[in-house]
């Protein structure tokens, strides 16, 4: 347990020396806001009913810290411990595999938290964001599309052979991703044709449901994305349980 | 009561036999070698003693467990260095010591450990930053953190400079004079030599040899060689009566000398100095394990 516990904070504190992880993490997201807050300012628009850009972009972006933690940071962070051998000698210690997962698992979901934490406050103190739903049920949300995506990024850093290929993977899926589920861009703004697209990406169910709640909303009205990330999560952990691998 | 037991140990990898048939006990408080050359068998067998691979047939005991149905168990009781094995690299020494002592219910001082592999100095450096010496140096110290029964070493100077090598001894002679049992495995005959109380030869997945440095030189029989330059003529006839030698080889001004039993060199010395013949260069050659390998497998043991 104490071991358990360390490694956590460990985790946490090796996360925040890696200058990519810490910037797409913590200082992406609220960048972008800042960026887009100063060309577009927060004035409720008729087009996102009666609510501003950055009101409509913080859930949206929270989407996007979700994915670039599940699908850049857990991937080549686990193919690299792997290929380096790290795993290997966690292995030859008394410390269970569930509980190095689980302290992997606790840390990233740490990390993830901090970075909207970082986004609402900016969100908050720089232009009044206007924030209508429940704390709770918001971070029910988040823990669930956080989780889901975790899992497939451990399904990836199980697919992929070496760390070059599992961060070639997850950015190629990533990326697409990111733009077409309406996390960066709000999908008000974009076409029919693609919009049809992007039903059909999980992601977008994040930002269905993050955008949803966070308008006060209630889960009965998200049964979509609650079962959708509910079956990617289940998948995703039956998967990556199957293809992970220590050596 | 041995520490370690291992009867009739097979593991196959398709059809390589990399261990077939190994059978062996390690005695407390021993500094306990394997050698062979790379792919001889020596990491199976200690990886399966680790509980890392598991056996497909034979019988393993190590302080009385199975190592793999009672790994955890296993794992509180022994320190392991891996031949193969990393640690992030933006790690801090401190931390990786506080980390792993964390997961132990034992564990040994910490600080107390980098002071006598001299890491101290290093304790707020990152793993990455280490050099090779220093990160198998902190491999050692993280194999005693648990303050362990055994330890197991794989390859454990493979990679390092002779100065490092030598201090890399003189710390396992310390592990073991502080009452704990050693097990290594290594391919560097003269570190068997050095280091072992007790050394099993390995050659394609079995043990041919096991005895000590000493007995199993000595079991060879081998002859002692002394070489030297003539600086004049001379009859090599006559080095010929002297007793204990048993040939002589000449090539030009240069000559080796075999024989047996003590005081050679002291015959040959003497015959050499009242036959008023002028020689230099001269220096004796003991057999070695090095010997002993190319006589029980036909191959020399250098890479």
């Amino acid at each position: 347990m104490r071991g358990l516990w360390k490694l956590i904070g460990v985790q946490m504190k090796l996360y925040l020396r890696e200058p990519a992880a810490t910037f797409f993490t913590i200082v992406f997201a609220p960048m972008l806001l800042l960026l887009f807050g100063t060309i577009y300012g927060n004035k409720p628009e008729a087009f996102f009913g009666g609510r501003g850009m950055v009101d409509v972009s913080v859930p949206s972006y929270i989407a996007m810290i979700i994915i670039s933690v599940g699908f850049m940071g857990i991937p080549i962070a686990t193919a690299a411990s792997r290929e380096a051998g790290v795993l290997r000698r966690f292995r030859m210690t008394p410390l269970k595999p569930a509980a190095y997962i689980l302290a992997n698992i606790s840390s990233y979901y740490a990390m993830t938290a901090v970075g909207v934490a970082a986004l609402v406050l900016v969100g908050k103190v720089v232009y009044g964001m206007k924030f209508q739903g429940n704390v709770l049920s918001v971070w029910a949300g988040f823990t669930l599309g956080s989780l889901a995506f975790f899992a497939l990024g451990y399904l990836i850093a199980g697919i992929a052979s070496t760390a070059r290929i599992a961060q070639a993977i997850g950015m190629i899926a990533a990326f697409p991703m990111m733009f077409l589920s309406g996390s960066a861009i709000p999908l008000e703004v974009l076409p029919q044709s693609v919009r049809n697209v992007s039903r059909f990406i999980p992601l977008t169910h994040v930002v269905t449901l993050m955008r949803g709640l966070w308008t006060g909303e209630s889960w009965v009205k998200h049964q979509t994305e609650a079962a959708v990330l509910g079956g990617v999560l289940v998948v995703g952990i039956i998967l990556s349980a199957r293809f992970f691998r220590w050596e | 009561m041995a520490v370690i037991a291992v009867d009739r140990l097979h593991k196959f990898y398709g059809d390589v036999r990399a261990a077939n048939g190994v059978t062996f006990e390690v005695n407390p408080g021993e500094i306990f070698g394997m050698v062979g050359p790379n792919g001889a068998g020596k990491t199976t067998t200690i990886e399966c003693l680790e509980g890392l691979r598991r056996a497909d047939e034979g019988r393993l005991s190590i302080l009385g467990l199975d190592p793999q149905r009672q790994g955890y168990e296993l794992r509180e009781r022994i320190g392991v260095q891996l031949q193969e094995s990393s640690l992030p690299d933006r790690l801090k020494v401190r931390e990786v010591m506080g980390l792993f002592a964390a997961f132990y219910r034992r564990s040994a001082d910490s600080e107390a450990l980098l002071e006598q592999l001299g890491l101290a100095e290093k304790a707020g450096a990152a793993f990455g930053q280490l050099s090779g010496g220093q990160k198998q140096r902190l491999f050692i110290a993280l194999a005693l953190i648990n303050d362990p029964e055994i330890v197991f070493l794989d390859e454990l100077t493979t990679g390092l400079d002779p100065q490092a090598r030598r201090t890399m001894w003189e710390l396992v002679k310390g592990v073991r004079d502080r009452g704990k049992t050693v097990f290594l495995t290594t391919h560097y005959m003269e570190e068997a030599e050095e280091l072992c109380d007790r050394v099993a030869i390995i050659d394609h997945g079995k043990i041919v040899a096991l005895d000590t440095p000493r007995n199993l030189v000595s079991s060879l029989d081998a002859e002692e060689r002394i070489v030297f330059s003539l600086d004049g003529p001379a009859d090599e006839a006559l080095f010929r009566t002297i007793p204990g030698v048993t040939r002589v080889e000449r090539s030009g001004s240069r000559v080796i000398i075999f024989g047996r039993g003590d005081g050679l060199l002291v015959r040959v010395v003497m015959a050499l100095d009242t036959s008023k013949i002028r020689f230099r260069d001269l220096r004796t050659e003991q057999p070695s394990l090095e010997d002993v390998f190319l006589a029980l497998t036909g191959k020399e043991m250098r890479d």
